[in-house]
């Protein structure tokens, strides 16, 4: 029996530039567990993670209005064989628009802004559908010499099954930064770098306005169930 | 056609303050009937805890999911229930185990593994996963008996490295 390969597109856990991976990259072998199951395992049930109606909307949860450019992101979640991946968790979290995050790990190196958490939560539709409102993220120089992190939004999702959970981080298209980042730059093959950066959809742009979003899209694949093995 | 995939990136440390909810390292109710806790700690290859902030952690099994974090120490907790054996379709019967899925700064997909429960040792003997696992490692997927907890320590990398799972 033949068994196609499982096309691998994740990075490596090890990764020397990056250098935490040194130190935190599993080094044994990994075990394989058999691949009928491991692409037909169920994942985990998200139910209990608390999502509301308009927790996909990051600009309205203070009385003022957040500092930086609003966008929308949005786009389809689909298996890794296009098919749609509906009633799925998203959750994203990111810095304002100075390059600070909320959470109180942060080194609060910029300046937090008191009308933007950075926090969303979404259910996709029937279709795979998702949609956020957010603050345009910023680039942040890290603790660590030479880091400096491109803009982006960390995204965790669990599609159905136990290969499908993905926790990973969405960038934005023409940031001068991605080519140096080694996190992004961890992904051994071009075309899943490209996954990762959300693209400007000028035709979705709001009309200018006050409230306008710069609209962003951004499909995200998921490890589906095909992948079976094949009789000779 | 098929797509390619959206590769996996680190979580980060700043997670916090959007992935913790309450109760989110309870799959059930603490005291509640059938209900266990796991106590453990996430260590690198230098033998040093991954401390708050850097590191989450999901065990799932069935209907329980619970979400936690190392602290200060390096230490986490969760209360689950064990679960039920579990058939599979080729006829053989998996032990009671939750699936672990261990996030980090430093870790670029996800690390993902196992906890067994020492109280099932022929159930385990007879796991088909666990025969995956090289014999002498298999102990490292067995949590150990504590008394008021199960604890279960997770090492990222050195000689008591925890076996992981492909991912």
């Amino acid at each position: 029996m033949a068994v196609a390969e499982r096309e691998d597109i994740n990075p490596p856990y090890l990764h020397p530039d990056y250098a935490i991976t040194i130190k935190r990259a599993p080094s044994k072998r990994v075990v394989e567990i058999p691949r009928g199951w491991f692409h037909t395992s169920p994942g985990p049930v998200w139910g209990r993670i608390p999502v509301q109606p308009g927790d996909n909307n990051l600009t309205n949860k203070h009385p003022g209005r957040p500092i930086g450019q609003t966008i929308t992101l949005s786009g389809r979640v689909l298996d890794s064989d296009g098919r749609p991946v509906p009633h799925t968790l998203i959750e994203i979290w990111q810095t304002n628009a100075s390059g600070a995050y909320l959470d109180p790990a942060d080194p609060q190196f910029m300046s937090l802004d008191p009308n933007f958490t950075g926090a969303g939560r979404t259910v996709t539709d029937s279709e795979g559908r998702y949609h956020f409102r957010t603050i345009k993220p910023a680039a942040y120089p890290g603790e660590i010499g030479g880091l400096f992190r491109p803009a982006h939004i960390h995204t965790s999702l669990f599609g159905p099954l136990l290969g499908s959970r993905l926790v990973t981080q969405c960038y934005f298209d023409g940031d001068p930064l991605l080519d140096r980042d080694p996190i992004l730059n961890a992904i051994p093959d071009r075309r899943g770098i490209e996954r990762l950066i959300a693209r400007f959809n000028s035709p979705n742009t709001e009309v200018g306005g006050v409230d306008s979003a710069l609209a962003y899209d951004w499909d995200i694949v998921l490890r589906g169930p095909a992948a079976t093995p094949m009789e000779d | 056609m098929a797509e390619i995939q959206s590769p996996s990136q680190t979580s980060g440390p700043l997670f916090g303050f959007a992935l913790m909810f309450e109760g989110s390292n309870e799959a059930v109710p603490a005291g509640s009937a059938g209900a266990v806790r796991i106590d453990g700690a996430v260590i690198d290859g230098d033998g040093i805890p991954v401390y708050w902030p850097e590191c989450f952690l999901e065990f799932w099994a069935g209907d329980q999911f619970a979400r936690t974090r190392t602290d200060e120490d390096g230490n986490f907790t969760v209360v689950v229930r064990k679960p039920d054996a579990e058939a599979m379709p080729d006829g053989s019967v998996q032990a009671p185990h939750l699936n672990v899925a261990v996030f980090a700064r430093g870790l670029l997909k996800q690390a993902l593994t196992r906890v067994y429960f020492p109280d099932e040792a022929a159930a385990n003997d007879a796991d088909p996963v666990l025969e995956l696992v090289p014999e002498e490692d298999r102990h490292l997927l067995v949590a150990r008996d504590e008394g008021e907890a199960l604890r279960f320590d997770i090492h990222l990398q050195g000689e008591n490295e925890t076996p992981f799972f492909a991912f």
